[in-house]
Order: structure tokens, then C-alpha cells, then sequence
């Protein structure tokens, strides 16, 4: 049939040929940008009916809130992985949000044409390492590091911040998993701000320094505002990527059920918790159901990050306008 | 004719962006308290010069200047000079106006915050004054803590004049200030420099004979990095000595 088509598009004329294969053209590249938000659909439906067991077994404030994880006993709280993911990741973002903004503005301001074309692919380098060798790095470095250095250190000052308290013997630790995230997200915040902040015209800058002010004023008044919605995006998908990172914070965060009170206590993230546990212990009823809604909250967690910073970018570009 | 006072003075000024050289031999005189229009064909150099007059030359990757350039008898290029006050010497128009992030009233403030050049009750007042010299207070007034991207852009022009003289400059410098202008807006811009005059040296960079008819006291010619001939506008105008000045003149190139 499509044949005979295109065959008997061949005797018409030249123009409606092409206004045909242009459309066609377009038809095709619709179907295609289409594929991701299907398959985003897809996996969120198949989830979802995948943890209905659980689901419909277990009240969804319990699953929610529960901090009691005994799949023996049927008690699937998930609460510890969530506090977790959480914990991990703001840590992540604590170290490097402040770090990798400082370079972007560094690199896109103040260094010279040539210092960026070095540093830039040496970043992007940084970005292209597997995460499993960040994994061994964090194992081999950070967490002797945390256990031997900065836990004696901090932990004076716990009287009077708690989150200091160092009750973990080894390094294996949320603070390891923040350290080994920031280095692993800090390329592509650095990356994605520094563009953000390329794109702020030249003239801009040359309207605030024509007045006398200085390169850090030009910074702060004139290019910072400018480029602070793209920063902020810049951050969310840093964090985005922090919340689904799994093989190299499950190397060094210690994978203990438990909700942390202290960076130095050892946590279990979700996504720790599905790729450990997935395939093994399936004899337990409702284990695979239960690793299912883990995924599906995992995905609803980075999915809802993603819709609110898109809604809160609008609303600010709308106001700037 | 009364004898021409030199407010701006470059001596022996070159400049070269890596390996090449965009200005040869640049000594001029730039009087004071009149128009001073740089002319010539483009790439000639006439923007180059004008950043070498706020070192704004030094903003570009690879640029090199030798010479001087003389503002009031002192060499902005000396090392004891402190850049951001060479810079709040002269007021800038750019091709396009570029408004800064802010309300309309805060970008004429900027200049006077970031210098502290006012106490901070003064600053209302000040902002009003400079918005009416350059115009644009009648338009704005109702509206000044609007975005100054709302304003139209010959209106972004005017703003970008008042936020200019806040700093309280003696020189202002306009590279091709009405290029990307409408021509009423330009004609706006015109009259406001022509005001500004009694108070103010100032330099522009046009492409416009006409425009240089119009507003210009003194002329400069420019051609492939070098002043060709400078002096009077009306005589540079009407009555070129240099060959390649007439060539220009009547259109050649």
C-alpha cells in the first residue's frame, strides 16, 4: 500500500512531491520526539501496576511514613530509603552547589579564552567517568578520609549542631555518599551554569563596566540576575541526577534501614535498595511488589522535582518580563 | 574662530588584536565641550579607537596598546590609574542599549550607588534630573520601578544616557549610538547630544555622513587604522585636502 503511494506520487508533479515527503518528513520526526514521553508513561504504568500488591495491602501513609523495614514480617516502611535519598542528596548539593557556581562565574568572568578552552573539556572528562570507579575512589579514599579526619574533627562541634554526632564507627556514611555525589554531579552544574552564563550578552557586562564598576560588581548587579534562572535549573538537574544515582553512593553509604540523625550515620537510598535487592529474597511474599513502589516513588520524587522547578521557572520568568 | 582647547589627546596610539595591527600612529586632538565625530569606512578602526579612550580595548582577547591617550593631560594608560575611574570619566552609547537587570529608577541609580556619589536621599531626586535631561522623564515617571526591559528601545537608549551621566562624567562616548534606532528615536538621541554639548565633550563613531553634517564641530577621518585628515567639520566636510577624505566624501566608498 505504501508502496503503490509513493509510486504514484512519483508521476505528479516536482511540488506536490515535496510538499508530500514534507510532510511525511514531519509525521515521522513527531512519532519520534514522541518516543520519550511514551516510554516515560510506559515505565510509570508498569510500576505502578507492578506495586498494586503492596499497595492495596498496605495503606499508602504507612508505606509513606513507616520507618519499620521488615520484609519478613510484612512491614514495608519505606521512610528510612526516602530520608535517605534525601539525606544524600542535599549533602551533595550543600558541597557542591557553592563550588561549581563559584567556577562557572570563575571560568565564563574572570578566566582568560585560553584557561577556559583547557578547563572546560577537562570538566567535561570528569563527567564521561563510569560511575562504578567513582564507586572504588570512594571506598579506597573518601570514607577512610570521613572515618579517620573529618568525623574527629566535626564531632567536637556536635553539642552544638546534632547532625555532627558521630555514632558510626566506620566511614560509611551519608557524608561519603555527599562527597563522592558532589564530585559526580559537579560537572554538569558547572557545565550547564557556565552556558547559562555565555549566554548573557557582552554588551550587558560593557553597559556596567562603562559606569566604573568592577568585574565583581558587574557579576553581582548585571550577569548574575540574568542568568539566575538558568542557574537554578542548572542545580535542579544536578540534584535530579543525584536523587537516581546508585551504584557509587551504594558503595559508600553503608546501606542501613535506618532514617539518619547525623551526617556521619550510614543510610540506605532507594536506589540502593532496588539494585541490592532486586532478584534476590524473592521468596519473601510482597518483596517484589514493595521493590516496585520504591522505583515507582523514586521516579515520582525526580519527576515531581523536575515539574516544580519548570512551574517555579515560569513563574519567575513571568514576573521578570 | 576661538583657539581649540584639547580635552582628549592620544599620542602615537596603536593598538593590535594579536597580530594585527587595527590602529597606526593615532595622534589626535579631541576638543573639548564640542561634538567630535569619527568617521570612515568600516574596519578603518573608528571603534577601536573609541574603546582605546575608555580602555575598553582591553576587554578584548588578545589586544595590545602602545601610545598614550591624554585625558586632561594625564595618561589613563599609566599604571597608577585605576581603571573603573577612567571608566566613570565617560559616559557610553553603545550600538544597542543594553538596560541592566533592574527597575528603570535603579539603573540610573547604579552608577551613583556603586560610586557612593550621593547620600541615598539625594538619589530620587538625582534620578529625576538625569531621566529629564535625557528626556525620557515625561514617559516614565508613572512607571519608574517598572523593568527597564519594558521600555521601547529608543527609550532604552535615552535610559541608557541618564544611567550614563549619573556618574557625573565629562565625556560621553557614542559608538554609533542611533544605528539600531528608529529614525524619530535617533533624531531624539541627536537633540539630546547637541544639548549636552554646553556641558559635556563629546565623541562619536558614525558610518553617517549626513548624521556627521548634522551634529558634528570636528571631524576625524579614519582609513585602515590610520587618521587621514582631522579638524573642523566644516572644513574636513566640505573642503577635504586629502585625496582619499574627498574620495570618501563623495561617496567613492
Amino acid at each position: 500500500m505504501e508502496k503503490r503511494d509513493f509510486l504514484k506520487s512519483n508521476i505528479q508533479t516536482p511540488e506536490s512531491r515535496r510538499a508530500k515527503l514534507d510532510q511525511r518528513v514531519r509525521r515521522a520526526f513527531w512519532l519520534f520526539s514522541g518516543i520519550p514521553l511514551i516510554l516515560a508513561l510506559l515505565i510509570l504504568v508498569a510500576l505502578w501496576l507492578k506495586s498494586q500488591p503492596i499497595l492495596l495491602t498496605h495503606p499508602i501513609t504507612k508505606l509513606l511514613f513507616g520507618s519499620a523495614w521488615k520484609p519478613q514480617r510484612g512491614e514495608f516502611g519505606f521512610l528510612p530509603f526516602i530520608s535517605g535519598t534525601i539525606w544524600v542528596t542535599l549533602v551533595a548539593l550543600v558541597i557542591a552547589v557553592p563550588i561549581c557556581v563559584l567556577t562557572a562565574i570563575y571560568l565564563s568572568e574572570y578566566a582568560s579564552g585560553r584557561l577556559q578552552r583547557l578547563v572546560k573539556p577537562l570538566l567535561d572528562l570528569l563527567a564521561a567517568i563510569p560511575s562504578v570507579v567513582y564507586g572504588v575512589w570512594g571506598v579506597l579514599a573518601i570514607v577512610p578520609w570521613v572515618q579517620n579526619s573529618i568525623a574527629p574533627l566535626l564531632s567536637q562541634w556536635s553539642y552544638i549542631f546534632p547532625i555532627l554526632t558521630k555514632t558510626n564507627p566506620t566511614g560509611y556514611s551519608v557524608l561519603a555518599g555527599g562527597i563522592v555525589l558532589a564530585v559526580m554531579v559537579a560537572p554538569f552544574i558547572v557545565a550547564i551554569a557556565y552556558e547559562v552564563l555565555q549566554t548573557v550578552p557582552f554588551g550587558l557586562r560593557q553597559a556596567s563596566l562603562a559606569l566604573g564598576a568592577t568585574r565583581w560588581q558587574t557579576v553581582k548587579y548585571a550577569v548574575l540576575p540574568k542568568a539566575a534562572t538558568g542557574i537554578f535549573a542548572s542545580i535542579i538537574l544536578g540534584c535530579s541526577r543525584a536523587l537516581g544515582e546508585t551504584m557509587a553512593v551504594l558503595m559508600v553509604v553503608g546501606n542501613v534501614p535506618q532514617i539518619p540523625r547525623s551526617i556521619f550515620d550510614a543510610a540506605y537510598p532507594l536506589p540502593a535498595l532496588i539494585a541490592n535487592n532486586y532478584g534476590e529474597m524473592m521468596s519473601i511474599p510482597l518483596y517484589d511488589a514493595a521493590l516496585m513502589s520504591a522505583s515507582l516513588i523514586l521516579l515520582i520524587m525526580v519527576l515531581g522535582l523536575n515539574i516544580f522547578s519548570m512551574l517555579a521557572l515560569r513563574h519567575v520568568l513571568r514576573e521578570r518580563v | 574662530m576661538s583657539e581649540i582647547s584639547p580635552h582628549i589627546e592620544t599620542q602615537n596610539l596603536c593598538a593590535y588584536y594579536g597580530s594585527t595591527q587595527a590602529l597606526e600612529d593615532v595622534s589626535i586632538i579631541i576638543p573639548r565641550n564640542q561634538i567630535t565625530m569619527i568617521i570612515g569606512p568600516s574596519g578603518c578602526g573608528k571603534t577601536t579607537l573609541l574603546k582605546c579612550l575608555n580602555r575598553f580595548i582591553e576587554l578584548e582577547e588578545n589586544a595590545r596598546v602602545e601610545g598614550k591617550v591624554l585625558i586632561d593631560g594625564e595618561n589613563i594608560y599609566s599604571p597608577y590609574v585605576e581603571v573603573t575611574e577612567v571608566r566613570k570619566k565617560s559616559g557610553l552609547l553603545a550600538q544597542r542599549p543594553y538596560p541592566l537587570p533592574m527597575s528603570i529608577f535603579d539603573n540610573v541609580a547604579y552608577g551613583m550607588r556603586i560610586h557612593r556619589l550621593r547620600p541615598r536621599h539625594e538619589i530620587e531626586q538625582a534620578v529625576r534630573h538625569y531621566l529629564q535631561v535625557a528626556g525620557l522623564w515625561e514617559e516614565v515617571k508613572d512607571r519608574l520601578h517598572a523593568p527597564a526591559s519594558q521600555l521601547s528601545i529608543g527609550q532604552q537608549q535615552r535610559l541608557c544616557l541618564a544611567r550614563g551621566l549619573a556618574v557625573q562624567p565629562e565625556i560621553i562616548l557614542g559608538d554609533e549610538p542611533t544605528s539600531a534606532l528608529d529614525p524619530i528615536s535617533a533624531r531624539h538621541i541627536e537633540k539630546r547630544l547637541v544639548e549636552l554639548k554646553e556641558r559635556y565633550t563629546i565623541v562619536l563613531v558614525s558610518h553617517i555622513l549626513r548624521q556627521a553634517r548634522r551634529l558634528a564641530d570636528y571631524v576625524i577621518f579614519m582609513y585602515m587604522g590610520k587618521v587621514i585628515e582631522a579638524g573642523i567639520a566644516q572644513q574636513v566636510l566640505s573642503a577635504p585636502q586629502h585625496e582619499k577624505t574627498q574620495a570618501y566624501i563623495s561617496g567613492e566608498f
